[in-house]
């Protein structure tokens, strides 16, 4: 059943019109005329042009915003400036490769025109079932309604603006199955920061769950196209892309979040990891890749054990008593003995014959359950279980700290930093600081190699690495239609 | 002639199906050949051909529906698989007996005439399926409740059936597998025992001779979603390695599945029914006597004390609440928040007690003391008022029962919902018992743990509530002559509180809050 796959939208004149009519509908006429108002101070010439992002405009932004460029070190200053925004939507968002990632080919089809879309707006209403047949359309319409984010949801069997016309028969077809990591879901494992805040020590938590999750994707599951994307504050976002991976009913995507489903239970569930031994492989795998990240990030790093208070959580998940009396001795003696000494003490006095009712092999697997409650992904599991749950989209700018959500380089993973994730200010101050050099040579026809905005800033590397997963997948799709080619042609003989 | 059109309708849909399926019902082996049936078991691919009159359709039909109500009730009530089969056995012998082909002797299998039984007991097994089918088709949450039902009877047949047939019945369907190879089998051996063995504690010698034995199949991993999801499979490039052993699941999956696809296509040749005013009613019927049983909160507190409840006696109130909502309500005075989930497991208990929607959004204000107007009114507001059916899809949601409770959503790190018989450890039990409802009699604490032991959540629940209410289940029951009255099982948070509140306040009201919902259960049973 993927009728919907088979004919593209050619006519898109029409279907534009479509939308423009339709906007004014889903949203107030007052309001859209303010909007617009404000839009076309800002660009007297046509949006559409895209890679004509001009020095009229730079102008104007170089010259109207001193201000705000010289404040935006300054953390109190709106991070997500509404014309901040506008100006990056408009001449830095990579709306031509979102396209074609989502649309799975370079002609318009019903994956792109299917595919809902919802907009924050910066009053905080929120647009659902947009859609669009191309990216001009999606394009032009985020410059209209300038939202303070937008977000991904599914394809469905129709377009999704037309849901009210159908009895029945709307609903979700296809959507990339997704995953969310977000430190929220660590605040009771995390001794450096809690709630919105991250640093470099706790971001550690993200890039263990990102390698363990990948590679039970790819190796268990045999996905291919992984895109892992910086969510903008204090996690990260998977999206996986594979063909069949979008077209998992929601029973499966289910499946898929309990096979991930480690640490179990709420405040009160005591010990949360509790596994039937012999390990799983993957979970045997999972250990055997955190075992020394443990080391490092948590017990050197994070230093969870180092109170009182503290070391009497990791006596709690021990199994032995009179070996947990031993060590509350030794530790008492020793004030804020630091976490690693404390780990090694167990498996010091353990051997010393401080217990004798301990048995090596439980105290191993009490051991192993530890490690993994404290490294393993927390992964909020609702969101990848529903077929319908909308996702922020890669490259939009976190509304409250102006970074852009980013895609991950997972061959790099080490080496990413949320610190260095550029933020909205910063690249529209690049664009200008790099146009001055540019502008002296300006008199003869070197406007015609005009740069593109994204080259001029930081954010260059992160939009190649974008480019190149679509590319990627793009591929790949190709190859498919022969199967499906003659898919359809059995399917055709059958009925 | 009943029925006809209405079948035939599906009936086309459904060929297309089967055959789409490669599957040929009538093509099978042996001295069954050419018999309308020739498996006891039946994966329901091929609609009915023949006539049956009213009569039939309708007492075929609720005879199923007696089994499925049945089965839904021990799910309900939590039972384990061999205590369903043990219910069903009995049950089925009366409704819907379906024997092997081996109950007729070896000698007389070649004479047709000896299975015209047979062919009965399997017709009417088909033709009820199919019926009920069309009753139950046009609602998800009716499909859902269906294919759930219709599963186990599946499973408990699949597994009670003899294993030369069964053999051949698999053989029939035609599974899209690949059988794993001696090599391949040695080169995992060590993941594949790991799985195998897990959580057994098998000795390391009985381990090895069961992994020898043991035959793998390889199937695409979502073929077997269920026992990815509970990682009983090692997973390899996107195949799920099966060991015979657990080829049930695979069976148990395929027949949910394609149930599941066939009931979304009755679902919308339905309308096409509306034309037989002879059937209509039938159908319409049949579906209600599926109602689950399902708390209804028009007789809350709100209308029986004669007044409205408020946000301020919430507090007074919560010595009435089962331990889930009691720990729900202390959360979110200790946190001044509650997670998603919370909120939504509270605050439909809330309403469900017969707090207005008023009142609720000025309960979770102040409750969420430690957020600005602007931010209750951003993130809360609309969800409050949402599940009050005023805004966004415009549902009148139900409060949970224990069995959503139980079964939903488990909670994850920093959730407060659930229920805590069973997310709590057993000491942090023990603790929220002692601190939260004032239990602490050592042999309802002891009695408490056996039944989460033994999984009876809803026992320990009810245990706790006998325990708190003694004296007043007493007077009620010498009032009422030693009946032994107020002894029903509750398996609803609101059941709880308002059959708290009636033994705390007999004056008050009926004094059994129970009542009407014990009813409803009753007519599913019937």
């Amino acid at each position: 059943m993927a009728p919907h796959k088979t004919t593209p939208d050619y006519d898109s004149d029409d279907a534009m019109q479509d939308v423009d009519s339709m906007q004014v509908d889903s949203f107030g006429a007052n309001e859209r005329a303010a909007i617009t108002d404000n839009l076309e101070n800002m660009f007297d010439d046509d949006l559409d042009d895209e890679p004509m992002a001009d020095a009229s405009n730079v102008q104007k932004h170089s010259s109207g915003k001193v201000n705000m460029t010289a404040i935006s070190d300054i953390p109190s200053a709106n991070p997500s400036d509404p014309e901040d925004m506008l100006q990056f939507y408009s001449r830095l968002f990579p709306w031509r490769q979102l396209f074609r990632w989502l649309n799975h080919s370079e002609l318009p089809s019903t994956d792109f025109a299917h595919r809902e879309f919802a907009f924050t707006l910066h009053n905080e209403a929120y647009l659902r079932y947009q859609c669009y047949p191309t990216f001009e359309t999606l394009r032009r319409d985020v410059l209209n309604l300038n939202p303070s984010r937008f977000e991904i949801g599914p394809v469905y069997s129709m377009k999704p603006r037309d849901r009210k016309q159908a009895k029945g028969s709307f609903r979700p077809i296809e959507k990339e199955l997704v995953f969310d990591i977000d430190l929220t879901d660590y605040d009771e494992i995390r001794t450096c920061c809690s709630k919105t805040k991250i640093c470099i020590r706790c971001w550690q938590f993200v890039t263990m769950a990102i390698k363990v999750v990948d590679v039970a994707l790819r190796d268990d599951f045999g996905f291919q196209h992984i895109m892992w994307v910086y969510s903008g504050r204090r996690g990260a976002h998977a999206w996986v892309c594979d063909k069949k991976a979008r077209k998992l009913d929601d029973g499966k995507r289910r499946a898929i979040a309990a096979y991930f489903e480690v640490v179990k239970g709420g405040s009160q569930s005591g010990k949360k990891v509790n596994l039937d031994r012999p390990l799983h492989p993957h979970i045997r795998r999972s250990h055997d890749i955190l075992k020394d990240d443990f080391r490092q990030n948590i017990l050197e790093s994070q230093d969870p054990f180092r109170t009182e208070k503290q070391a009497e959580r990791l006596l709690q998940l021990l199994p032995d008593r009179q070996l947990n009396e031993a060590l509350r001795e030794k530790w008492d003696s020793t004030i804020e003995r630091p976490s690693s000494d404390k780990w090694k003490d167990i498996d010091a006095l353990a051997g010393s014959g401080a217990s004798k009712t301990i048995i090596p092999k439980v105290l191993l697997e009490h051991k192993q359950d530890i490690i993994l409650e404290y490294t393993y992904p927390r992964l909020d599991a609702e969101v990848s279980k529903h077929l319908n749950h909308l996702l922020k989209s890669p490259f939009v700018v976190h509304p409250g700290t102006g970074k852009v959500c980013v895609p991950i380089d997972i061959s790099k993973l080490d080496e990413f930093d949320p610190d260095d994730v550029p933020t909205v200010t910063q690249l529209l101050k690049e664009i200008d600081q790099w146009k001055n050099p540019v502008k002296k040579e300006e008199d003869g026809e070197s406007s015609i190699s005009r740069v593109s905005d994204i080259d001029k800033t930081s954010l260059k590397p992160y939009h190649d690495l974008f480019s190149k997963f679509v590319q990627k997948l793009l591929n790949a799709e190709k190859s498919i239609p022969t199967e499906k080619a003659t898919k359809i042609k059995s399917e055709g003989v059958d009925f | 002639m009943l029925g006809r059109d209405a079948i035939r309708q599906q009936k086309r849909e459904d060929r297309k199906a089967a055959y789409g399926n490669k599957l040929d019902p009538t093509a099978s082996s042996q001295k069954t050949a050419g018999l309308p049936y020739p498996h006891r078991l039946n994966f329901y691919t091929v609609p009915p051909k023949d006539e049956v009159s009213l009569e039939e359709f309708e007492q075929w039909a609720i005879d199923r529906l007696k089994v499925l109500g049945e089965i839904e009730t021990c799910l309900f009530r939590n039972n384990t698989p061999s205590e369903i089969d043990a219910t069903l056995r009995k049950l089925l012998d009366k409704y819907l007996p379906l024997n092997s082909n081996s109950s007729i002797p070896e000698s007389e299998r070649s004479n047709p005439r000896r299975f015209v039984g047979l062919t009965n007991e399997r017709k009417k097994d088909h033709y009820s399926h199919f019926i009920l089918r069309l009753a139950f088709a046009r609602s998800d949450d009716l499909r859902r409740r269906f294919t759930m039902t219709e599963s186990i009877l599946f499973r408990h047949r699949f597994s009670t059936d003899n294993t030369v047939e069964r053999a051949e019945f698999m053989d029939s369907l035609q599974l899209n597998s690949e059988a794993v190879t001696d090599f391949e089998k040695v080169s995992l051996a060590e993941e594949l025992k790991a799985v195998l063995i897990s959580g057994s504690k098998m000795p390391a010698e009985k381990a090895g001779r069961l992994f020898e034995q043991e035959q793998y199949l390889k199937v695409e991993w979502d073929r077997v979603s269920d026992l990815v999801e509970g990682r009983k499979v090692f997973l390899r490039k996107g195949y799920a390695y099966v060991p015979n052993s657990m080829l049930l699941s695979l069976v148990m999956a395929e027949f949910s599945k394609r149930l599941d696809e066939a009931l979304i296509k009755t679902a919308r040749y339905l309308p096409h029914l509306d034309e037989d005013d002879r059937l209509i009613p039938i159908l319409n019927h049949l579906s209600k006597g599926f109602t689950a049983p399902e708390y209804t909160s028009s007789t809350s507190l709100a209308s029986l004390s004669g007044e409205t409840i408020t946000a301020s006696q919430i507090d007074n109130l919560s010595s009435h609440f089962p331990l889930c909502m009691k720990n729900l309500h202390t959360s979110l005075r200790r946190d001044k928040h509650l997670r998603h989930f919370g909120r939504l497991q509270y605050g439909l208990f809330l309403k469900g007690i017969g707090l207005s929607v008023d009142e609720a959004l000025i309960f979770w204000r102040q409750s969420f003391s430690k957020f600005t107007d602007e931010q209750f009114n951003k993130e809360y507001r609309y969800n409050i008022r949402h599940s009050y059916g005023l805004q966004g899809a415009g549902r009148n949601y139900k409060p949970y029962s224990c069995q959503q409770i139980l079964m939903e959503h488990p909670p994850g790190t920093g959730d407060s919902h659930g229920c805590p018989y069973r997310h709590f450890s057993i000491e942090n039990l023990t603790v929220a018992m002692g601190r939260l409802m004032g239990v602490e009699d050592r042999s309802v604490v002891n009695g408490v743990r056996q039944d989460v032991e033994a999984k009876k959540f809803h026992l320990a629940c009810n245990r706790v509530f006998e325990y708190l209410h003694e004296k007043e289940l007493k007077r009620k029951d010498a009032a009422a002559g030693g009946g032994g009255g107020g002894k029903e099982t509750i398996t609803h948070p609101n059941e709880y509180f308002d059959r708290s509140w009636g033994l705390k306040n007999p004056g008050k009201r009926g004094g059994d809050g129970g009542e009407g919902r014990v009813k409803e259960e009753d007519v599913m049973m019937a």
